[in-house]
C-alpha cells in the first residue's frame, strides 16, 4: 500500500512545512498587525483619520493581495535574495510568504478593530487618553479575540501557500504532493501528505478557536 | 463652572444645525438637567462640554477653559477633570471591573502602588466591592453603570457628565442610580450635567433644567417651576407624560399646585366647606421634586362661591391656573 513512501522524506517535508509556517506566520503578524492598526486608525471618522494616507495604504494592500502567490514567488526573487541571501529552500520561501500573507492579515486586523464598540473608544477619549493609550489600552485588548481568529485564518492560508513554495524549491508537504503524488502518479504519497496537511489545518483551527474562546469575555 | 455663549454646531452633510444659539450657565455644585426628545441635540450639547465635539460658533467654557480653543494636550488635561458616563456604559469588556476602574488612573499616570487602594475605595463608594474581579458581561445593567460611575470618578473630577445614563435601565435601577448621583453631588460637591428624555429623571435629581427642541433651548429654569408650570408646548408634553395630568380637561377645570408643607394640609376641603363649593378631582399627583413635596390636582369646582374659593386658595399659597 505505501510502497512509494520514504518516511524520512515525509518527516523532512513536515518539518519544512512547519518551519515555513512558523517563520512566515511570525513575520506576517509582526508586519500585518501594525499595518492593520494604521489602516484602521487612518480610516474615515477614526482616531487619526487621514484620507490620503489611508487611500495609499489601502491601495498598496490591494495590489499585493491581487497578485497570485505563484507570481509573487517569482517576482520577489531579487528582493528575497537581498533579504535572506538566497531565493531557494525554506529561507527563500519565507519572504514571499510574508509579503503574500501580511496584507491579508492586516485586513483581518482592520476588520476586527472595526468591530470594537465606538462607545468604548469614546469613553477612552473622554478620560483624556492619548491615541497611543487608546490603541494599546482599549482597541487592541477589546479586539484581541478577533485578532487571534484572524491569525488562525492567516496560518491556514499560509499552509496552502507553502504548497506552492515548491516552485522555488522550498520543499514541504505540498511540494511532495505535487512532485511525487501528482507528477509521478504516486497516489500513496499524495494521500499521506494531504492527510498530514489536513491534520495540521485541523490542529491550527482547533487551537485558534480554543484561544479565542478563552480570550472572549463577552 | 460651565457656560455656553451663543453656541451653534453644524455637522458636515447635515441639513439642519444640531444646535442653534445655545446660551447656558451651569453653576458649581448644581445638578443640571437637559431634556429633549431624541434628535433635539442633547448628545451634541453634552459632548461640547468635554470637547468630544467642537462648537461651530460661539464659546463653550468648562472649568475656566475655552474648550474649542484647547490644543490636544490641554484638552486631555481638561478631560481628566471631567468624568463621563454613558447610556450603554461603554466598559472595556476584556477587563475586570477593577481594571476598568483603574484604567483612567493608568491613563493619568498614577503610580501603580496607589492604584489598588484608590480602586478599592471607588468600588466601595459605588457598592461593588464584591464584584472587583468579575467581567462586565457578568454584571446587571445597574451594576455596569455603577462601574461606569466609579471609573468616571477615578481621576477625581469636579464635573460629571451623564449621557442618558439611566435610559437603558429599568425604573427601579434608575432610581438607585439617580440616588447615587444625588449623593455624589451632596457629598463631593460634584457638578453634574445630565441629559435625558425622561422628565422623571429631571424631577428626581436636578436643581435646574433646560428644555431642548430642534437644537434650541426653548425653556429653562428651576426644576419645580418648569415641571409644575411648563410654558412651551414641548415642555408641556414632556411634563404631561410624567405628571399623570394628560388627557383633555373639561372646560372650567382648574389646576391647583401645592408646594412644600401646604401639600399635606387639608386646604381644599376646608375652603370648599367654608365657601359652599363642591369639587371633583379629575386627576392629580402628590410627590416630591428632589426633596420638596408638591401636589398638583386637576379639579372642577361647582356651586357655591367659586370666585371666593379661588381667592381663598390663592391666599393659602395654592397656585390656581385654568387647566
Amino acid at each position: 500500500m505505501f510502497a512509494n513512501i520514504n518516511w524520512a522524506d515525509i518527516g523532512q517535508a513536515t518539518l519544512d512545512t512547519l518551519v515555513m509556517l512558523a517563520g512566515s506566520l511570525g513575520f506576517s503578524v509582526l508586519l500585518g498587525l501594525p499595518l492593520g492598526v494604521v489602516l484602521f486608525l487612518t480610516g474615515r471618522g477614526r482616531l487619526l483619520a487621514n484620507r490620503p494616507a489611508h487611500a495609499a495604504l489601502s491601495f498598496a494592500v490591494n495590489v499585493l493581495r491581487s497578485v497570485p502567490f505563484v507570481i509573487l514567488l517569482i517576482v520577489m526573487i531579487p528582493l528575497t535574495m537581498l533579504l535572506v541571501g538566497t531565493s531557494l529552500g525554506v529561507a527563500g520561501a519565507i519572504p514571499p510568504l510574508v509579503v503574500g500573507a501580511a496584507p491579508f492579515y492586516a485586513r483581518l486586523v482592520e476588520t476586527a478593530l472595526r468591530e470594537v464598540d465606538p462607545g468604548v473608544v469614546e469613553a477612552g477619549q473622554a478620560m483624556g487618553a492619548t491615541p497611543r493609550q487608546i490603541v494599546f489600552g482599549v482597541l487592541l485588548p477589546e479586539a484581541l479575540p478577533g485578532i487571534v481568529a484572524g491569525a488562525t485564518v492567516t496560518a491556514i492560508a499560509l499552509v496552502s501557500y507553502t504548497a506552492m513554495a515548491g516552485v522555488v524549491g522550498a520543499g514541504g508537504l505540498g511540494d511532495l504532493a505535487i512532485r511525487f503524488g501528482y507528477q509521478r502518479f504516486q497516489t500513496d504519497v499524495m494521500v499521506v501528505t494531504v492527510v498530514l496537511l489536513l491534520v495540521l489545518v485541523q490542529g491550527l483551527q482547533w487551537a485558534g478557536d480554543r484561544l479565542v474562546i478563552k480570550l472572549s469575555r463577552r | 463652572m460651565i457656560s455656553f455663549q451663543s453656541v451653534g454646531k453644524t455637522f458636515a452633510r447635515a441639513a439642519a444645525p444640531a444646535l442653534r444659539d445655545v446660551s447656558l450657565h451651569i453653576a458649581q455644585g448644581e445638578v443640571f438637567g437637559v431634556i429633549g426628545q431624541s434628535g433635539a441635540g442633547k448628545s451634541t450639547l453634552i459632548r461640547l462640554i468635554n470637547g468630544l465635539e467642537r462648537p461651530s460658533s460661539g464659546l463653550v467654557v468648562t472649568d475656566g477653559e475655552d474648550v474649542g480653543a484647547l490644543d490636544p494636550a490641554s484638552l486631555r488635561a481638561l478631560r481628566r477633570r471631567v468624568g463621563m458616563i454613558f447610556q450603554h456604559f461603554n466598559l472595556l469588556s476584556s477587563m475586570t471591573v477593577a481594571a476598568n476602574v483603574a484604567f483612567p488612573l493608568k491613563v493619568a499616570g498614577v503610580p501603580a502602588r496607589e492604584i489598588d487602594a484608590r480602586v478599592a475605595e471607588l468600588l466601595a463608594r459605588v457598592g461593588l466591592t464584591d464584584h472587583a474581579r468579575k467581567y462586565p458581561a457578568q454584571l446587571s445593567g445597574g451594576q455596569k453603570q455603577r462601574v461606569g460611575i466609579a471609573r468616571a470618578l477615578a481621576s477625581g473630577p469636579k464635573i460629571l457628565l451623564c449621557d442618558e445614563a439611566t435610559s437603558a435601565l429599568d425604573p427601579q435601577t434608575t432610581e438607585q442610580i439617580l440616588d447615587l448621583l444625588g449623593e455624589l453631588n451632596r457629598e463631593l460637591g460634584l457638578t453634574i450635567v445630565l441629559i435625558t428624555h425622561e422628565m422623571e429623571v429631571i424631577r428626581r435629581v436636578c436643581h435646574r433644567v433646560a428644555v431642548l427642541d430642534a437644537g434650541e433651548v426653548v425653556e429653562s429654569g428651576d426644576v419645580a417651576e418648569v415641571f409644575l408650570h411648563p410654558r412651551h408646548p414641548v415642555t408641556r408634553r414632556l411634563v404631561a407624560d410624567a405628571a399623570g395630568l394628560a388627557g383633555g380637561a373639561p372646560a372650567g377645570a382648574l389646576r391647583l399646585t401645592f408646594r412644600g408643607e401646604a401639600t399635606y394640609e387639608p386646604i381644599l376641603g376646608r375652603i370648599a366647606r367654608d365657601t359652599g363649593v363642591d369639587y371633583s378631582i379629575l386627576g392629580g399627583r402628590i410627590d416630591r421634586i428632589r426633596e420638596e413635596p408638591y401636589g398638583q390636582l386637576l379639579v372642577a369646582l361647582v356651586g357655591g362661591d367659586v370666585a371666593l374659593a379661588r381667592q381663598r386658595l390663592e391666599a393659602a399659597g395654592v397656585r390656581v391656573e385654568e387647566a
